[in-house]
């Protein structure tokens, strides 16, 4: 374990919120595209209900 | 055994259908990994701080939004010469993904850029191709999506995805032909500049993100194959 505590961590040496918010915006973006491939299965399953 | 088995949609879908958990999965357990190594236990980097490690989204994201278009101008070609219907299925399947890493490459680089260049962009080769990728993924979709026979949008685009791969080698050797505020490779045919953890960590998201890749195109290209054969299945209905 590199870090000394959680704080130390968190602030990484100054650069937090830029890492922080770069390691959000990718793993946002995964998960966007999780929930919108979830969806289109949803729709997919109904539409094929009706048919 | 017949190499062309899983050639038709019919016999694709089912296959696809079982390889995905094993590629979710794959993926969940690399990433975890690898954030892991590259978080806690790698140390900080002597010039730029811990603002490196943004890394470890960033040339994962920035590899496969290049990789992916290659794969995505493969298919394309595949499409268009053996005329292969599931060809055409994967490589529109391949645009969203390959879009969302070309986005993720762009906004991290923005983030890391800002810290260490004190700007968040500028005009140079490496970020204005990337900035094309970005435009040509989304043109490919928009193609894709503005032309309702899918024969006609199939073959559209799969031209427009072939002739967009030039840009792919203009942004890998950007760092190389011009002068830029990009930093060069870290990693190149003669080896890697970086300290074996750093690597190790890059290396293991990587194949994190690869195998992620492989899960949601996957099941993309199942949701493509559902929305085709009702569209056929539809048109039969009616055909007597």
């Amino acid at each position: 374990m590199y870090w000394k505590s959680m704080n130390d961590f968190l602030h990484m040496g100054g650069y937090g919120l830029y890492v922080w918010v770069s390691f959000g915006i990718t793993f946002v973006s995964m998960a966007i595209e999780i929930l919108l491939l979830r969806a289109r299965k949803l729709s997919n399953e109904k539409i094929k209900d009706l048919l | 055994m017949n190499l062309f088995k899983y050639a038709s949609p019919q016999t694709f879908y089912p296959l696809a259908g079982r390889l995905i958990p094993f590629f979710a999965i794959g993926a969940g357990l690399f990433i975890i990994y690898g954030l892991y190594i590259g978080m806690l236990v790698a140390p900080t980097d002597f010039q730029q701080g811990d603002a490196y490690r943004i890394i470890y989204v960033h040339v994962p994201a920035a590899w496969f939004s290049m990789f992916l278009y290659v794969v995505m101008a493969v298919y394309a070609i595949l499409g268009l010469s053996l005329n292969a219907k599931l060809s055409f299925m994967m490589a529109k399947s391949i645009a969203p993904t390959g879009a969302m890493f070309t986005f993720v490459a762009l906004i991290t680089g923005a983030f890391w850029g800002r810290p260490t260049w004190g700007a968040w962009w500028v005009w140079d080769a490496r970020l204005t191709s990337e900035l094309i990728l970005l435009f040509l993924y989304i043109g490919y979709m928009s193609l894709q999506a503005g032309i309702d026979d899918t024969r006609r949008s199939d073959r559209a685009s799969a031209i427009l995805a072939i002739v967009g791969v030039i840009n792919v080698p203009i942004i890998y050797f950007s760092v190389k032909w011009w002068n830029t505020l990009h930093q060069g490779s870290s990693i190149n045919t003669s080896g890697s500049s970086m300290a074996a953890v750093m690597l190790q960590a890059m290396l293991i998201m990587a194949l994190g993100f690869w195998l992620y890749s492989a899960a949601v195109i996957l099941t993309r290209v199942r949701r493509e194959i559902e929305d085709r054969a009702r569209a056929t299945a539809w048109l039969n209905e009616f055909k007597d």
